[in-house]
């Protein structure tokens, strides 16, 4: 249908350009929020003039970004006498394109009514007569199941770069991303199966259909509610995903110079850096998702807000989208922004305490949460 | 078998004074995290209501615009050239400074004057490389003439090219001894006749 392709046209235009920017503005976000963490004031001394004037736009240091990129793009593209030409240029697309593809099935927005929408443009609301599309890429029941096999992919993608870099640094950068990320995906499974039990759906825009509801009288039905600890838990499990410090064991500058992009040099070695700030968004995009209700505010839902005392507030469908989409990206940003905190607080693991910190404390708390949660769920009945 | 009137010590011993010791709440991982993430986020807050509020929330000076008002109490950081009464400077180019300097960043051209009996060779050309001086104060040390001093000032050269951080005589002798109550001018006589005049 012509309908439905231009509306997923629009959606896949916005979530690359949301995932592009939120991966640009976060290396100022970091640059910046780390300088200020410290006493310091950050990078601002690249600016842009204006042609033929002396006025220099600085803008608090936001050009960074692009000098950033343009001096990546126009370095040498080094690439090391290797056996493995193939894998060695494809390892870094391994990584970025299953961190962008995971967004696909992350809900950012309720259901759109373009009929609704458009009331104002008769012909265009005629055209899209009553059809109703949610606000997500791809609309799988499956959604959570995807999350984790994309997710799962970008280990490879780490592995083909250390092995076929012959550089003994690669390999071992490349090992210990695969030791850790393999543990953590556990982990990180482990801690969204409670809420599978509670939900009892793996369908994504489902789980934040449900946290619009109400528990205990006033609390929003957030999954930070229902499951705290594994909120706490799928946090640091993502981080750890995601090798930033303090989990940053596989790139690990004083040990191993840069991992398993050691080998790596220009844009090739941006494409890791960039995945890496992307995927930062993506996890905040997923932690608001399971534990943040989503893209709406405590207690809203598609039609506006039920509050606790049973009160009603209805909002017009135009009204409705901008909040979600405007509440989607706040929430995105403020984990973003945490992610950075935490990364700009914590030193580094050992390597032993890495594996030992994920097997013996989070494994064992994760099963017993899902313990109580699972007994919980059958003395309960089910959910609501 | 042990003798159990001399139980066996299981204790650790410390290997250093200040070895640190962990309570239990600090080896449960999770709450010293969260004692850390409110020590930056604390931090963070601060700074960004300084900013917020108009006031600088970092102890970062802008170097080239902004000049720390902080510098040590002795701090010397420029030189003089001394001037005669009438203006000309008490330097008589001999070269010792430029000999002595560890840094090779005074280059003088001595010029020759037949009138004056008294001092005929005076500088054409006294420059300093400010690039490469490491403000050792050898160059005050070695003059035999008291011609060159250091002052309590810092050079004010920050510049995207070194060649602009040359200076020459006439800034070199902008100084007007007079003023110096600490070295007074002219120079107290000194015990030895036919001293530096």
């Amino acid at each position: 249908m012509m309908q439905d392709f231009v509306v997923h046209v629009v959606y896949l235009f916005y979530a690359i350009s949301v995932l592009m920017g939120m991966g640009t503005i976060l290396t100022w976000v970091e640059r910046k929020q780390g300088a200020v963490i410290s006493d310091r004031i950050g990078a601002n001394r690249a600016y842009i003039r204006l042609p033929f004037t002396q006025i220099k736009l600085v803008w608090i240091g936001l050009f960074h970004g692009v000098a950033d990129g343009l001096k990546l793009l126009l370095k040498e593209d080094f690439k090391p006498a290797t056996y493995d030409a193939f894998a060695y240029a494809i390892a870094p697309w391994v990584v970025f394109a299953p961190v962008l593809l995971v967004f696909a099935v992350v809900p950012f927005g309720g259901a759109l009514h373009p009929g609704e929408l458009f009331s104002g443009l008769p012909a265009v609301a005629a055209w899209f007569g009553d059809r109703t599309y949610q606000l997500q890429i791809a609309q799988l029941d499956a959604g959570l199941l995807i999350v984790f096999a994309f997710g799962g992919l970008t280990v490879i993608g780490a592995m083909l770069a250390g092995w076929s870099s012959s550089n003994k640094f690669s390999m071992l950068g490349a090992l210990r991303a695969g030791s850790q990320m393999i543990s953590y995906e556990l982990v990180m499974g482990l801690t969204v199966l409670g809420l599978i039990l509670i939900f009892g759906t793996v369908d994504l825009t489902a789980i934040v259909n449900q946290q619009s509801g109400i528990v205990l009288g006033v609390l929003p039905a957030w999954g930070v509610v229902l499951q705290p600890l594994a909120a706490v838990l799928f946090l640091t499990a993502a981080m750890a995903e995601n090798r930033r410090t303090p989990f940053d064991l596989p790139e690990a500058e004083s040990e191993l110079i840069a991992g398993y992009y050691t080998e790596y040099s220009a844009m090739k070695m941006g494409i890791f850096m960039f995945a890496e700030f992307i995927e930062i968004a993506v996890i905040a995009a997923l932690f608001s998702t399971l534990f943040l209700g989503g893209y709406n505010l405590p207690y809203m839902h598609d039609r506006g807000f039920t509050l606790p005392g049973g009160h009603e507030i209805v909002l017009a469908h135009g009204t409705v989208l901008v909040l979600q989409l405007v509440t989607f990206l706040a929430k995105m940003l403020l984990m973003s922004s945490f992610q950075i905190l935490v990364r700009w607080t914590l030193p580094r693991f050992r390597y032993d305490q890495l594996l030992r910190f994920a097997w013996k404390f989070l494994f064992p708390i994760c099963l017993a949460n899902l313990v109580v949660t699972a007994v919980a769920v059958w003395a309960l009945g089910g959910f609501q | 078998m042990s003798n159990p009137r001399t139980p066996q010590v299981k204790r650790r011993v410390r290997v250093y004074w200040n070895e640190p010791t962990m309570g239990r709440w600090e080896s449960v991982y999770l709450l010293e995290v969260v004692r850390g993430l409110l020590i930056t986020g604390g931090v963070f807050l601060r700074n960004m209501w300084k900013w917020c509020t108009g006031r600088k929330g970092a102890v970062t000076a802008y170097y080239p615009e902004e000049m720390r008002p902080d510098y040590a109490k002795g701090n010397r950081g420029k030189h003089v050239l001394v001037q005669r009464p009438d203006g000309s400077p008490q330097c008589v180019a001999c070269n010792m400074c430029a000999t002595v300097c560890p840094a090779k960043v005074i280059e003088i051209e001595a010029a020759h004057d037949p009138a004056d009996p008294a001092h005929p060779k005076s500088p054409a050309r006294f420059e300093i490389d400010y690039s490469r001086c490491i403000f050792c104060g050898l160059c005050v040390e070695a003059c035999p003439e008291d011609a060159i001093r250091m002052v309590k000032d810092v050079p004010d050269f920050p510049g995207p090219d070194r060649h602009a951080m040359w200076i020459g005589k006439e800034e070199l002798l902008t100084w007007q001894p007079a003023r110096d109550a600490a070295k007074p001018y002219p120079a107290r006589p000194r015990a030895t006749a036919g001293g530096p005049t």
